[in-house]
């Protein structure tokens, strides 16, 4: 037991710990993912950030020593948001003929999540630097993160928020979408990319080809926009 | 060894937006300029064939990377237990009013556009 104990005390002290628990944990979220039939709420973003959550906390592992391992994936998410802008160049026609269309739409959907998100927790008395970093949680983690970081916000907050924004989106869109009578899947797609990023986007790619697509092209422009605007609606505020 | 090679370019228009947007001081985050520079760079076929390799494997697999930020909500459980439930309340209404905006002003502009373009119907 005592050996145990010890192995378990080098183990979870190198980064190979952190880089190992992130990819199984995925590995067996997606698998689990896959048997419930993709259903909304088996999406596995939540369930591996629960589960290494609870073992890092069951284990009294700090957060740093989980991300020495965890940062090989996270550095990913740069590239990822250069990469972007490749499915917004394979729908470059559909782009430049909806463009109008869709940069409206992008810019309505964007300011009233940010809008909405603000003010509900300025009513409810939250912290300056808490409302800048929900701000930005409709944008892709790490854009939200440099986002917040600019706005005088908390980027390790603003990426959580962002997480949990992109899975609230995916658990719940097909259930709003319904209500809504929205039957397109390019307009499902878009609204599910540009109110929950990446995590919105993943799920529109499994559940439908064009409600991917357009939910790619809504998850670039969303970056584009907000980055460019958000600095600036913040410059006008009191 | 094609999707490698996309990866290495990625990362460089990384570098280079980073790069601009530290000189200049621009607000924007320097993926999302890597992400401007690359729309133009997508015209010359040997930067477009390895990035659409890179690109379509990081996207396909985008949600593992959200994983190790996502687990950060461990060390600001202090907020989450002052403000947990107003803060769900307001994730997710701020998202469904988000979804729901975006959904009908593009469902009503799609449906003008293609009134326009069949005006006999």
């Amino acid at each position: 037991m005592t050996d145990f104990v010890q192995l378990w005390v080098y183990l979870s002290s190198t980064p190979l710990f952190g880089l190992t628990a992130t990819l199984v944990t995925y590995v067996a979220a997606q698998a689990l993912y896959d048997r419930m039939g993709r259903a909304p709420w088996a999406n596995p973003v939540l369930w591996s950030v629960a589960s290494i959550g609870l073992v890092l906390l069951a284990t009294g592992t700090a957060y740093p020593t989980y991300f020495a391992g965890a940062q090989f994936v996270h550095v990913l998410l740069g590239p990822a948001v250069v990469a972007l802008g490749w499915p917004l160049w394979v729908r470059r026609a559909e782009v430049r003929r909806r463009g109008v269309a869709l940069t409206l739409a992008a810019v309505a959907g964007g300011v009233c999540a940010a809008g909405s998100a603000v003010g509900l927790a300025w009513l409810f008395g939250m912290p300056v630097d808490v409302l800048l970093s929900l701000a930005p949680k409709s944008v892709t983690a790490p854009v939200a993160m440099g986002i917040a970081e600019r706005l005088g916000g908390v980027p390790a907050l603003a990426a959580v928020f962002a997480v949990l924004t992109g899975m609230v989106g995916a658990l719940s869109a097909k259930v709003l979408f319904g209500l809504l009578r929205i039957d397109s899947w390019a307009v499902r797609g878009f609204a599910l990319g540009t109110a929950s990023h990446g995590i919105g986007a993943a799920r529109a790619l499994q559940v439908h080809p064009d409600a991917g697509a357009y939910a790619g092209i809504a998850l670039g422009l969303q970056v584009l926009l907000a980055s460019l605007l958000m600095p600036f609606v913040v410059r006008w505020m009191p | 060894m094609t999707a490698l090679r996309g990866l290495a370019l990625l990362l460089l228009l990384q570098a280079a937006g980073e790069a601009l947007a530290h000189s200049l001081a621009l607000a924007v985050p320097g993926p999302v300029i890597g992400l401007m520079l690359l729309l133009p760079a997508l015209q010359l076929s040997w930067i477009r064939t390895p990035v659409a390799a890179a690109a379509e494997l990081l996207l396909a697999h985008l949600s593992l990377l959200f994983v190790p930020v996502g687990v950060g909500v461990i060390t600001h459980l202090g907020l989450v237990s002052q403000y947990g439930i107003q803060l769900l309340v307001v994730i997710v209404l701020s998202t469904w009013i988000g979804m729901a905006v975006t959904a009908i002003v593009l469902r009503a502009l799609m449906r003008e556009e293609s009134a326009k373009e069949k005006p006999g119907d």
